[in-house]
């Protein structure tokens, strides 16, 4: 099945598309809530792919709808003591300068390699989604990450617990590689900097989560900034999805506090992920994005 | 101990400015939907190639032009800019917070943030 043949009616009045868009973001914003990817996954296929919208007005409508759910909950963790600021801050350098970067050459390059690109950047994110979080607590010294005062503790139920961070240069490397990927395909690439401070910088997994999406609001503003000049954010279709996305991942936490069981839907959502990646693939292969 | 307490007290500013440019900008975004949607609901919707935006929802003196006659999509645009500059105000309110703790090497890395954005806004203006 290929979803671009799904024809839905190429006329449509606003309000139905508002509608439409409302719905979908919605959901988009719950699924992307419940495993921590973002909404920007499914609302950039639902775009292109379901609605034909150009590619550029789909990422602009992503854009604004990340800032506005990583600012949200951002402001939650921040008040939680979990969220490492410092370390966001000195990642933001890296984050924003790729986010510049890659809203800037995403003028020069074809859309069928950007949805290409997307796909395949979907397909890692899902299997990260999928992967046993073992909480590690890393002790060793690293002179830079001393000198930059990135170790700290966080709050859990038996006291705050003190952690290091290894490879910063490592870590700041793949952070400018998530800033361009953000930047290129308006998404928070929220996966790709868990994995450059889990993997890469051993930072507790609770931490990294937080600080990650304490970063994407400011990666995603830098970015922002460019797309609007270039007049890639259009109102009429930013305002449902940013709402609809802003609401579905306040439901979204909610439904988290209550159950522990995420495990399956996670499997759900890898599974519509792949689908959706396989799609966006073929069809920038064939040229029909 | 004095430094701890510093820190706290920047992430409640910190939580508290997020929250409030959500609400904010999310109630301007909504309010310009529903005049937009009353005045060009039935109009039929055309995104499927890339045209850019209209001048009146693109420049600044386009959007308050909007803004003073009432259009839906100037007054969303409005709420949008205003959602894009929470987390820089954020870096901003960071960067306060930084020179009262006098962490200077902190200060520089707020800044340099900050010239990031900056860089980015003019070169995207240059295209």
């Amino acid at each position: 099945m290929l979803l671009s043949q799904f024809k839905l009616k190429q006329m449509m009045s606003v309000i139905v598309l508002t509608l439409i868009l409302f719905i979908g973001s919605y959901f988009a914003g719950l699924l992307g809530s419940l495993t921590g990817l973002g909404g920007g996954f499914v609302i950039i296929p639902l775009l292109t792919l379901v609605l034909h919208v150009d590619i550029h007005y789909a990422i602009g409508a992503s854009l604004v709808s990340v800032i506005a759910t990583s600012s949200g909950s951002a402001a939650a963790y921040v008040k939680e003591g979990i969220t490492n600021i410092r370390l966001g801050m000195f990642l933001e350098i890296a984050t924003t300068a790729g986010a510049m970067v890659g809203a800037l050459i995403a003028v020069y390059i074809p859309t069928n390699f950007i949805a290409i690109l997307f796909g395949i950047i979907l397909i890692i994110s899902a299997i990260m989604s999928l992967r046993k979080k073992a909480e590690l607590i890393n002790q060793e010294k690293n002179l830079l990450a001393e000198k930059l005062k990135l170790n700290s503790s966080f709050p859990t139920a038996n006291g705050p617990v003190n952690y290091s961070v290894k490879n910063v240069g490592g870590g700041f490397f793949m952070m400018l590689f998530a800033g361009v990927i953000s930047g290129l395909l308006g998404i928070g690439s929220g996966a790709l900097k868990v994995l450059a401070m889990d993997t890469i910088m051993r930072i507790p997994f609770k931490v990294s989560t937080t600080t990650s999406n304490f970063m994407i609001g400011v990666t995603a503003a830098a970015s922002a900034v460019v797309y609007f000049q270039r007049g890639y954010i259009d109102p009429g279709l930013s305002m449902p999805v940013a709402i609809g996305v802003l609401l579905g991942a306040l439901s979204g936490s909610k439904i988290l506090v209550h159950t522990n069981s995420s495990g399956w839907l996670r499997w759900v959502f890898a599974v519509v992920v792949t689908f959706l990646a396989v799609q966006m693939i073929y069809n920038g292969f064939i040229g029909k994005i | 101990m004095n430094k701890t307490f510093r820190d706290t007290d920047m992430q409640a500013v910190i939580g508290w400015i997020l929250r409030l440019g959500v609400l904010l900008s999310m109630s301007i975004i909504f309010i310009g939907g529903i005049i937009y949607l009353y005045r060009h609901g039935h109009v039929t919707a055309d995104y499927h190639t890339f045209k850019g935006v209209p001048d009146f929802v693109h420049n600044t003196r386009g959007i308050l032009n909007g803004i003073i006659t009432f259009r839906g999509r100037a007054i969303i645009q409005a709420g949008i800019i205003l959602l894009i500059a929470t987390p820089i105000i954020r870096v901003i309110f960071s960067a306060i917070g930084f020179i009262l703790e006098k962490d200077y090497l902190y200060i520089g890395i707020t800044v340099l943030v900050l010239l990031i954005i900056m860089a980015s806004m003019l070169s995207g203006h240059a295209g």
